[in-house]
């Protein structure tokens, strides 16, 4: 087990105009678990290969524990890996596969027979050591691709979307068992997803990229309630965060055509920045419904009902522009008052919960 | 050459025509049947031609084969096992057999290797350079045997010492100031067999490549990643995740080019025509036929390598059969 880092570790493939994963610094603590998410194209995925040896680094180095490993080969990195589509051995039975590493590495038949017996205890696969990977099902292919990271013992696991094959069912229990296996094993983890309920569910700290550059590394409470920039803001969280772009007045900012108040040392910091407009955020449950007078006039066009309590999705007809009339906008609200679909219903946003960026450079302004 | 074109044509036309003709005609009969037994009876009729023409050119002379290598040489008069008895007790047919057995242990076998060498080498190589490497490793597919023959004549000729060496081998031989040998003509350790097998394996080697190559491709990249951070090297990767997963096709190949070792025939024909101790069963097949006019010997011979081609045929539609299954 071991800490890793990422010192600028950059990766550009030949022929391509710009980095796939540029000058990333990240330091991953001892038995962290630590998530890397953003959209497809992000570069979570080559920051693992790059991590795994299976990309060249371009410039910058990585390490694990004390050893720069950037140009070693991933046979000497000791660390395993679970692939997405958890690359089997097809030739193989689960104990074979389980095992394969240990017996490239010299391992007596006696000892590699119990780790890997222990391992299937944990994994629950104890009967279907002798199967081979095709007799099995997903979720047992899923958790044979576990097995064989574990028996190894290594200085980290990588895990490339290792759910995304399963059913969604599946997903959300398999997800709760990796965390834990993750905290009893207490070794390092790096998880990479595009799905940002996995992330926040299951990292100790998330990472989220995007067009290969770092956007925010923190814990999934912080990245929720404090993103750092827009991106963050509208990634994490769902549904979404709802973000519009205003303009500011002396004290605050006119949201759907009533006023909003901000705080004041936003507002002073976007005036010394020289900005007339800003994009505020507000979270779905940062909404409540109020009375005509006080509230924003809001156009429902869908509700989606969930029992406890629903989201409606629709408009500001107040807004002062176009686009701000056409942006949509979601909201939750208890279960029990729902407006109808068509219905007008006025909105009143808590000051406490509002996110201010600003909108040229899409940084966070407010504390 | 006008009226070999005509000829041609003609029978091109009159063929296709004949066989309107016949499946219409047994069209025909079949609808002068009851409904019921026209339904039966008719996909039977439309198979009729066919089966006939493999009974007519496949069977029929196949079973003729068999009865006459029980015959006497001009297959007048049955003589029992004496073809056979005279076949196993010759010491020039135990050679021919010794040599066919070696041509069958080795060239599959070596062509599988080659294949496999190239097949990676190539994949290892720039998308261009493969695609070169690999037209040029395959081009000796396009060469008939006789052809190959001719230019491996080149390779393996002999000229005597006083004149220059057009061979390539003697070529290379004499200029590093040794004497020119009769390459062919050295059978101590069977050489000159060996250099024979050196011919077909140019040829095949690129077949093998060219389907092993695809199978290589078809291997999972994750799975060699996943064997990476298992901490294998190429090599154990190689034999321990690449080879196990195109199993089915180096059998497949191994078999095809094993049956293509039986048949050859027009290599040793060409090189050597069995001579200086390269003979080899299809080789005395037609030299026991055609030069020795000893039918009922000759036929005996091809039971024989029918009776060591069965098995294998067998072996290899089974094995079609498991890889259909497995997909």
């Amino acid at each position: 087990m071991a800490a890793i880092t990422y010192d600028k570790a950059t990766l550009q493939y030949p022929g391509a105009d710009k980095p796939s994963v540029n000058a990333l610094d990240l330091d991953i603590a001892d038995g962290e678990f630590l998530v890397l998410v953003g959209p497809s194209g992000c570069g979570k995925s080559t920051s693992l290969r790059m991590l795994a040896g299976l990309e060249d680094v371009t410039d910058g180095s990585i390490r694990i524990g004390d050893k720069d490993v950037t140009h070693v080969p991933p046979k000497n990195r000791d660390i395993a890996m679970v692939f997405q589509n958890y690359a089997l051995y097809p030739h193989m039975s689960v104990a074979d596969n389980m095992g394969f590493a240990l017996k490239i590495s010299g391992m007596g038949k006696e000892e590699m027979r119990k780790r890997v017996e222990d391992a299937a205890k944990v994994l629950d696969l104890t009967q279907y050591l002798d199967r081979k990977p095709k007799a099995l099902s997903g979720g047992q292919r899923q958790r044979v691709a576990m097995g064989r990271a574990i028996v190894r013992n290594p200085q980290a696991f990588l895990m490339d979307e290792p759910l995304s094959n399963l059913d969604a069912k599946l997903r959300v229990q398999t997800r709760t068992e990796i965390a834990a296996l993750q905290r009893r094993l207490g070794t390092t983890t790096v998880y990479v997803t595009h799905d940002q309920v996995e992330a926040m569910t299951m990292g100790d700290r998330v990472c989220v990229l995007k067009d290969g550059f770092l956007q925010q590394v923190d814990t999934p409470r912080n990245l929720y309630d404090k993103p750092d920039n827009i991106f963050v803001a509208g990634f994490i969280g769902s549904p979404a965060m709802n973000l519009v772009e205003v303009q500011l007045t002396g004290e605050g900012a006119t949201v759907g055509g009533k006023p909003v108040p901000l705080p004041r040392s936003a507002v002073s910091a976007l005036s010394a920045q020289n900005q007339t407009t800003a994009t505020i955020g507000f979270r779905p449950e940062a909404t409540s419904l109020t009375t005509a007078e006080n509230g924003i006039p809001f156009e429902v066009t869908v509700v989606e009902e969930l029992g406890s309590d629903a989201f409606a999705y629709g408009s500001f007809p107040g807004a002062q522009t176009e686009a701000g009339r056409e942006r949509l906008i979601t909201v939750r609200i208890p279960g029990r008052n729902v407006p109808m679909k068509g219905e007008t219903v006025h909105l009143q946003v808590d000051p406490e919960s509002i996110h201010v960026f600003n909108t040229e450079t899409g940084k966070r302004i407010s504390e | 050459m006008v009226i070999t074109i005509l000829n041609a044509l003609i029978a091109v036309v009159a063929g296709v025509a004949g066989a309107v003709v016949l499946y219409y005609l047994l069209n025909k009969i079949a609808e002068l049947l009851p409904d019921r037994a026209e339904e039966k009876v008719k996909p039977y009729f439309f198979l009729l031609p066919a089966l006939a023409a493999i009974a007519l050119y496949l069977i029929y002379p196949a079973i003729q084969t068999f009865v006459a290598s029980f015959a006497n040489r001009n297959t007048t008069a049955f003589v029992g096992f004496d073809n056979y008895a005279d076949l196993l007790t010759s010491s020039s047919f135990q050679n021919t057999l010794i040599n066919t057995l070696l041509w069958v242990l080795i060239v599959p076998a070596v062509t599988i290797v080659l294949g496999l060498l190239i097949a990676t080498l190539a994949d290892k190589m720039k998308p261009r350079g493969e695609k070169v490497a690999k037209t040029v490793i395959f081009l000796p597919m396009a060469i008939s045997a006789v052809g190959a023959g001719t230019i491996w004549r080149f390779v393996y000729t002999a000229n005597p010492p006083t004149q220059d060496q057009i061979g390539l081998l003697n070529g290379i031989k004499t200029a590093l100031g040794g004497d020119p040998v009769g390459w062919l003509t050295i059978s101590s350790g069977r050489l000159n067999s060996f250099l024979l097998m050196v011919i077909l394996l140019w040829a095949q080697a690129g077949f093998a490549m060219v389907l092993l190559s695809a199978a290589i491709k078809g291997v999972p990249t994750e799975t060699l990643e996943a064997a990476r951070l298992d901490g294998a090297s190429e090599l154990a990767i190689f034999f321990r995740i690449t080879v196990p997963q195109i199993r089915s096709t180096v059998i497949t190949v191994f078999i095809t080019v094993l049956i293509g070792v039986l048949k050859t025939f027009d290599i040793v024909y060409v090189m050597t025509n069995g001579n200086y101790n390269t003979n080899i069963i299809a080789v005395d097949f037609f030299n026991q036929l055609f030069t020795n006019r000893n039918a009922g010997y000759a036929a005996a011979i091809v039971v024989m390598l029918v009776l060591v081609i069965l098995p294998v045929m067998i072996y290899q539609v089974r094995q079609f059969r498991r890889e259909e299954a497995a997909r």
